[in-house]
């Protein structure tokens, strides 16, 4: 282990209220849930699309289409990255032009990500509106980006490291800081 | 001028000599040879420790002057012999123009006496511009100088004049050498074909190229009733064909070069044109029958093949790149470490085979021994000594060897021809 | 994950885990090709030279799309020339594209090694698009993409390779990459295509190809290539359609669902008959579908990321 965990800063009752707070935030801002579409960015937050989707058909009785982007291919530190990563598929199956398009991902941090996000969401189609939904938001942006809707406000030093871990995936849900161990 | 080498151990194989012996040279003959020689009024070298044999001598060489000086030239060529302990070298004659008359044949002989200081004795062509029609005024050329004829680089392909020119060689008791390779089997081949010729996807050349040329010069020479000398064997059947033919007494020698004994075909793996030569470096079975043959005495002679290219001309893609592997400087290193100081080979046979049987098959008579009245053409070995390989420090022009970086025991210390240290310079 | 190869090659020296993490990136990069937008911008700047010493429209246009939909910069240099032909060496005509501050060059050439020849003096990252009878590599990687998508695995599939193999750098690539993932592989042709010791590679001979076809998977013909042909490996082409062509009636012998597949383009009526021809086409049209994603996969493995110390 390579890191410290400092804090658990939200629980997993702590999660799911957030998330609840959230799907009712978007139904209410959103008057044509008809033209609503969840793209989330690959790994955690196509779970959170999921789970978003999942209360809003419970809520209203709607299905909204729901896709998974890869961004791999758009990050502007790929030729800094240390290792690889891998190249996951990007799957929309619906069309985008047009749309109002919710944009999901758990950290919200330098904000290239979703930089990166909006460049490939608009090589895929012209979407109408774009809007952002994040689990965490941690300060320290480096481009003009902020979320619609957020979960929690987190203030963090920058050498920390914010981890949200989803029970489908890592088995439990919490969000969690660590640093770093220093470096011998 | 005299020259005393003293304390030497003497290895000489044509007089069964092997102790520690003072050797007294008189303008360039040995005069005296006696466990202890009194004082002279002579330059002494101290060669304690160290093995003195008749000078070695390499009867397969390229020195490719006249007309292809920018590889090597009679001069440079000569200091990579001196430097890898050759006191005569053989040269052959598929030179710009080919020696296939006099008058190439004297000009070697002029330049080698201007500017070498080993002993330079030209082979000529068999046939006119080694076309192979033709036979060469072989009687002249003689004269001129020729210690043998050979098409080599080429093979004679037409028996018919293969058969004429061992005929005709009993007139003066000419010695025939032959670059053995068919070469429709060999078409565009560039290694030896077998498992990796396949999986390195470049076309082979395969060992019944040699071996099927090679029958076919025993049958002839048999015929004829004359000598024939094979040139560079590389595969395991030749070795068998050639020691069957000398059981049954036919007149056929064969020499062998150090890169078919320790290098094989997987060497290839990465392309090295430096590992390009004709004939081929063989399969490992192949490389394990010649050093066989060579302990059983059905291979007469070490050879260098020693064939000089630019490394420009090397620096190219490997179907592209001229056959050749340039060896004065390596051989003898090669063979003490690899032969001799394995135990594969005793000290006297390997000198017995670079000194007195090729000064034999060649008709030198004073060469190839220590004895009183003999030519004063020494070697002096350190067979302890170990080297690496610098293909940079190489006199040679040409740096296509394949042993760079190699590390080796035992070494050429001093050469010595007719009297006079020849290296180190 | 990184992909920890400084050059492409070769199959011969890949594991295993290098080849599936081609073929699965290469997975991301089908859809690239059926978006509006056929672009992503991840090698954008990068510099990409296609560098042909052999003719070859299919693989240096797939390459050059490759590359452009990863937004590189692509441009060819064809030279008919060989080293001792009147012109430039070589290595001389590579390093003058290397000055061009070129980050990838890809290969074909008409000699074995002459791509590992051009990495032992370049720094720009080498691909081999084809080196003489040697290796096809991306070739060798779209075929298994191929036979992945049809058949879902690849492991214990019978494949049965028909052709001039002693001279085809297609099947050399396929024979290596399709034994590490573990197929069963026979090699079928006239004696001197298929000499003895190709069995060294842990594939099996069969001069008779209805014999061979029983219960095959995969059929992969090669080209007859009557430009390089020596004379003499088989009499005629009447005698070698005899026995080596793929008829409907000989393609019934192989297993229900059997795929045909080849490098293109086919010699109708010499490898394979008239009618089975059309039906081969539709795999020929995946196999150039997968060319372009799995050279996307190999143009992003090899350039992405800090140039890192690679041991290669």
């Amino acid at each position: 282990m390579d890191e410290k965990i400092k804090a658990r800063v939200m629980d997993s009752r702590k999660i799911k209220r957030a998330i609840h707070r959230m799907a009712t935030e978007i139904i209410e801002r959103n008057r044509n849930l008809d033209n609503l579409v969840i793209v989330g960015i690959k790994t955690r937050g196509v779970q959170l699309g999921k789970m978003i989707a999942k209360l809003i058909k419970e809520s209203e009785g709607i299905d909204i289409p729901f896709g998974a982007l890869d961004i791999t291919l758009y990050r502007d530190d790929f030729l800094e990255l240390e290792t690889q990563h891998m190249v996951k598929k990007t799957e929309i199956n619906f069309p985008l032009t047009n749309k109002d398009v919710l944009l999901i991902d758990d950290v919200l941090f330098t904000g290239r990500t979703i930089r990166a996000a909006m460049d490939s969401l608009i090589d895929l189609g012209r979407p109408k509106t774009i809007q952002l939904l994040v689990l965490i938001d941690r300060g320290h942006k480096e481009l003009p980006i902020r979320a619609d809707y957020v979960g929690k406000f987190l203030p963090t030093s920058r050498k920390e490291l914010v981890h949200v871990r989803l029970k489908e995936i890592d088995g439990n849900d919490e969000v969690l800081i660590a640093e770093p161990n220093e470096i011998k | 001028m005299k020259l005393l080498i003293k304390s030497g151990r003497i290895v000489d194989p044509a007089s069964k000599i092997d102790g520690i012996f003072d050797i007294l040279i008189e303008k360039g003959k040995i005069v005296d040879i006696k466990s202890k020689i009194g004082k002279q009024s002579a330059e002494s070298i101290n060669a304690s420790n160290l093995v003195v044999s008749p000078g070695f001598i390499d009867m397969h060489v390229h020195l490719r002057e006249p007309g292809q000086e920018d590889k090597e030239t009679i001069r440079t060529g000569s200091l990579a012999a001196a430097k890898g302990g050759f006191t005569s070298i053989a040269c052959m004659p598929n030179t710009i123009p080919v020696n296939d008359n006099q008058g190439v044949t004297k000009f070697i002989l002029s330049a080698a006496k201007k500017n070498t200081s080993v002993n330079v004795f030209p082979i000529a062509a068999i046939t006119k511009g080694q076309k192979g029609e033709e036979l060469t005024d072989m009687a002249d050329l003689k004269n001129a100088g020729a210690v043998a004829f050979s098409d080599d680089g080429q093979p004679v392909y037409d028996s018919q004049t293969m058969r004429h020119a061992l005929e005709y060689s009993k007139l003066l008791n000419f010695l025939i050498i032959d670059h053995c390779e068919d070469k429709n089997l060999s078409r565009n081949g560039v290694m030896h074909e077998g498992y990796y010729s396949y999986l390195f996807g470049l076309k082979g050349i395969p060992s019944s190229s040699e071996d099927v040329i090679i029958a076919r010069n025993i049958i002839l020479a048999e015929k004829a009733d004359a000598r024939i000398h094979i040139a560079h064997l590389s595969t395991k059947l030749s070795a068998e064909l050639i020691q069957n033919a000398k059981k049954k007494g036919i007149k056929v020698t064969t020499e062998v070069t150090p890169h078919h004994m320790f290098l094989n075909d997987s060497d290839l793996k990465t392309y090295d044109t430096n590992l390009k030569v004709n004939p081929p470096i063989r399969s490992n079975e192949d490389s394990k029958a010649l050093i066989e043959a060579v302990k059983n005495g059905i291979i007469d002679v070490f050879v260098t093949d020693h064939a000089p290219h630019t490394p420009d001309e090397k620096a190219v893609e490997f179907n592209e790149a001229p056959f050749g592997i340039n060896g004065l400087e390596t051989a003898v290193s090669l063979i003490l470490d690899k032969l001799v100081n394995k135990k594969i080979l005793s000290l006297e046979k390997f000198i017995e085979m670079i000194s007195l049987k090729p000064a034999h098959i060649l008709g030198l008579e004073n060469k190839g021994k220590i004895c009183v009245g003999a030519d004063a053409d020494l070697t002096i070995l350190d067979i302890n000594k170990e080297i690496v390989v610098d293909v940079n420090k190489f006199e040679s022009k040409s740096r296509n060897n394949p042993f760079h970086g190699w590390k080796l025991k035992g070494s050429p210390v001093m050469t010595i021809v007719g009297g006079k240290v020849v290296y180190p310079f | 994950m990184a992909f920890n190869h400084k050059h492409l090659l070769g199959i011969e020296h890949l594991s295993d885990f290098d080849i599936m993490t081609v073929l699965n990136t290469a997975e991301s990069f089908l859809e690239i090709s059926t978006r509006e937008v056929k672009k992503v911008p991840i090698l954008r700047g990068k510099t990409i030279i296609n560098l042909n010493f052999e003719p070859s429209t299919r693989t240096r246009s797939s390459f050059e799309l490759a590359a452009k939909r990863l937004s590189a910069d692509i441009t060819n240099f064809s030279s008919l020339n060989s080293s001792t032909i009147k012109g430039e060496t070589l290595k001389d005509t590579v390093l003058n594209l290397e000055a061009m501050k070129a980050d990838a060059i890809v290969v074909r050439h008409s000699c074995a090694g002459a791509p590992y020849f051009i990495s032992t003096f370049c720094s720009s990252h080498i691909i081999n698009a084809g080196d003489g009878a040697h290796e096809h590599p991306t070739q060798a990687l779209l075929d298994a993409f191929t036979i992945r998508q049809e058949k879902k695995k690849i492991k214990g599939l019978r494949v049965i390779i028909i052709g001039d193999i002693l001279h085809s750098r297609v099947a050399r690539s396929n024979i290596f990459l399709l034994k590490k993932l573990g197929a069963n592989i026979v090699l079928v042709a006239p004696p001197g295509f298929v000499p003895e010791e190709l069995k060294r590679l842990g594939v099996n001979i069969d001069y008779n190809l209805d014999r061979a076809l029983e219960g095959a998977d995969i059929i992969m013909m090669l080209r007859i290539q009557m430009e390089r042909q020596e004379k003499n490996f088989f009499p005629s082409i009447r005698e070698y359609r005899n026995l080596f062509s793929l008829t409907g009636e000989r393609f019934r012998r192989a297993n229900k669902n059997a795929i045909i597949m080849h490098p293109g383009p086919i010699n109708r009526g010499v490898e394979i008959s008239a009618d089975l021809a059309d039906s081969v086409k539709s795999v020929i049209l995946k196999q150039v579908e997968n060319g372009v994603a799995v050279r996307m996969a190999v143009l992003y493995l090899l350039l992405g990321g800090k140039e890192r110390e690679i041991t290669d």
